[in-house]
């Protein structure tokens, strides 16, 4: 075979292991949502969202107290961790911009985007559970804050960024102080994207469980006390994953393919929430 | 991009803000310094917090010891994170090795062969992979993958790989399809995303004219990719890479799910076995005395130094990749 062969037939070859990979990564993604849908939508129904989790042996029942806390231990972590991650995302963008400090604030920052959560789950575990005697709600959405705080700080950045200069230095001109120039001309520019961000720390917690395991724990019972053990879904999923009942088993599908709705919902949204935003500016 | 610098002498200046914005500018840019620091200190915090945890463990172990007994013995206080260590090591090496030479490819169809009304639907589905929650990957993993791996791919491997010499003792073990090789292969499937996502934008960074160049003298798609792609952005793919070993080595559900979670140590990668973040997840709430808590945050001290340093490299590979590209054009 002559050079010229070769190369081509190197090249044919390569390129279509390359439109192979593509297929194998997008075929898990269509059975892992063929098997969620297949498993978990007859479970879906009305029955879910208004009966309690099942003991041991019982029928029945559903994750009303599972999905009210997962609610209240998201919405608490965002409420904790966002304003951190926008203001320290507006430190980057102005104030801090070119210098040591920020840099090193944003390489901590992604860091801690990646690390262990279950890590994450230990530590505050140590700070919160353990001098305070028990597992609570609050020390679930302290551990769920901590991993939401880097995802806003660095779509803020990125966001507060894309904003010119020029509208600044205007701003400026006109004698307004830098907090207003920044609050009111800046933040309000980049309000879709900041939002984005928010959105997506939402999609990133509402799924985690192993920062959970050891601070909110779950809780049986329907209980709103944030100083108590809370139920949640990424726990009960795994328990009942564990537990050897079938209709253990069919809830925690009926639990997955909710929180990969939700999940994958949320990025759909901020997609075409960014994409909006783009083409107006 | 660096032209926002005004000058904060003559921005604090009252005299110049007749209505008081000297207070203003002075409260908010403290209170967005202080968030900024609040960053740097929970990293300071979480090493602290995790270094006085381990200390009743190393104290009493002896760090060295720690990491090199594979004793674990709850009953007797003996406690060594060797087999977890090498759960860890062995199924993210696994993740990799699947993993990377689909990234790329992934990562090539989207830059170089995608055509144009494609290449957002791939990437967006590609980027859903890692939106899906890993307790999702665990339960898909546990009861659908686990069962089709033990039937269908494992006795393929024995019958295949399993029979060449020295290597092939590694592909042994009983067909439960609950195994450390398992945990890899998902643990793959999970990185794919973020390695690929990564490579795509690292790869789109490279000026047109060197492709077009190469192109030019008559090179084939993949002379491009391979020859002038490829080494241009170097550091990017390896940051890349990183990233996703630093993923695979701290996931926790999806590995608890299906490694089998048996502090044995084997050779057989179809042997059940665990990971340090698998063997907190399961043990963690359930550990009574001082020694048996301590020692589990000790192998989250381990986990967590490990991850630092993969994380840290990617990171200064990213950034020395983006200082180059910021140097050419």
């Amino acid at each position: 075979m002559n050079l010229y062969a070769r190369r081509k037939l190197l090249n044919v070859f390569n390129l279509t292991a390359s439109v192979l990979a593509t297929a194998f990564g997008l075929f898990f993604l269509v059975w892992l949502l063929w098997v969620l849908f297949a498993r978990g939508f007859a479970h879906l129904d009305p029955a879910l969202f208004t009966h309690d989790m099942p003991g041991p042996g019982s029928e029945g029942g559903g994750l009303r107290n599972a999905i009210t806390g997962s609610l209240m231990l998201t919405v608490l972590g965002v409420i904790f961790g966002a304003p951190l991650g926008v203001m320290a995302g507006i430190y980057l963008s102005e104030y801090g911009r070119g210098g040591w400090l920020a840099a090193t604030v944003r390489f901590v920052s992604d860091i801690l985007l990646s690390a262990p959560s279950i890590v994450i789950g230990v530590f505050v575990y140590e700070i919160m559970v353990a001098p305070l005697g028990g597992f609570s709600g609050w020390s679930g959405a302290v551990a769920l804050a901590i991993i939401a705080l880097p995802v806003i700080l660095r779509t803020t950045e990125d966001m507060m960024l894309l904003v010119p200069d020029t509208m600044r230095e205007a701003a400026a001109a006109l004698g307004a102080p830098r907090w207003k120039v920044i609050t009111r001309v800046v933040l309000r520019a980049a309000r879709s994207g900041v939002m984005t961000g928010i959105l997506l720390s939402v999609a990133r917690i509402s799924g985690e469980t192993a920062p959970l395991l050891f601070t909110a724990l779950n809780n049986q019972f329907f209980s709103l006390d944030m100083s108590r053990p809370m139920a949640n879904l990424p726990v009960t999923i795994f328990n009942f994953a564990m537990g050897p009942y079938d209709n253990w088993h069919d809830l925690a599908w009926a639990g997955s393919l909710l929180i990969t709705l939700v999940v994958l919902g949320l990025n759909i949204l901020t997609r075409a929430f960014l994409r909006g935003g783009n083409q107006k500016g | 991009m660096r032209g926002w610098d005004l000058g904060d002498t003559r921005m604090n200046d009252t005299s110049a803000n007749p209505r008081g914005g000297a207070l203003g500018d002075t409260l908010f840019r403290g209170a967005s310094l202080v968030a900024a620091l609040t960053v740097l200190a929970v990293l300071g915090a979480i090493i602290l917090m995790l270094v006085k945890g381990s200390m009743p463990a190393l104290g009493k172990f002896g760090f060295l010891h720690f990491i090199t007994s594979a004793e674990w013995n709850p009953v007797t206080e003996q406690f060594g994170a060797l087999s977890p260590i090498t759960g860890t090591l062995v199924s993210s090496a696994i993740a990799i090795i699947i993993g990377l030479p689909v990234s790329f490819g992934i990562a090539l169809f989207i830059t170089e062969l995608c055509p144009v009304w494609l290449k957002r639907p791939v990437g967006t589905a590609i980027e859903l992979l890692a939106a899906i929650p890993s307790i999702i990957y665990g339960m898909w993993g546990l009861f659908v993958f686990a069962p089709f791996f033990a039937e269908h791919i494992q006795p393929l491997l024995t019958a295949t790989l399993g029979r060449l010499p020295v290597i092939g003792a590694l592909f042994e073990g009983p067909p439960l399809g609950i195994s450390v090789f398992t945990a890899g292969v998902i643990l793959a499937i999970m990185i794919i995303p973020f390695i690929a996502s990564v490579m795509r934008d690292v790869f789109n960074t490279v000026r047109r004219e060197l492709r077009e160049s190469a192109y030019g003298l008559g090179c084939t798609t993949w002379e491009v990719v391979w020859k002038v792609v490829l080494p241009v952005t170097r550091a990017g793919v390896t940051g890349a890479v990183m990233l996703g070993l630093g993923r695979a080595l701290g996931e926790t559900m999806a590995v608890t799910f299906v490694i089998g979670n048996s502090h044995d140590l084997n050779t057989g990668l179809f042997w059940p076995g665990n990971s340090i973040a698998s063997t907190i997840a399961n043990e963690f709430t359930e550990a009574d005395g001082e020694i048996y808590t301590s020692s589990l945050i000790a192998l989250g001290l381990v986990l967590f130094l490990i991850t630092f340093i993969v994380l840290s490299l990617a990171r200064i590979m990213l950034i020395r990749m983006s200082r180059q590209d910021g140097a050419k054009s």
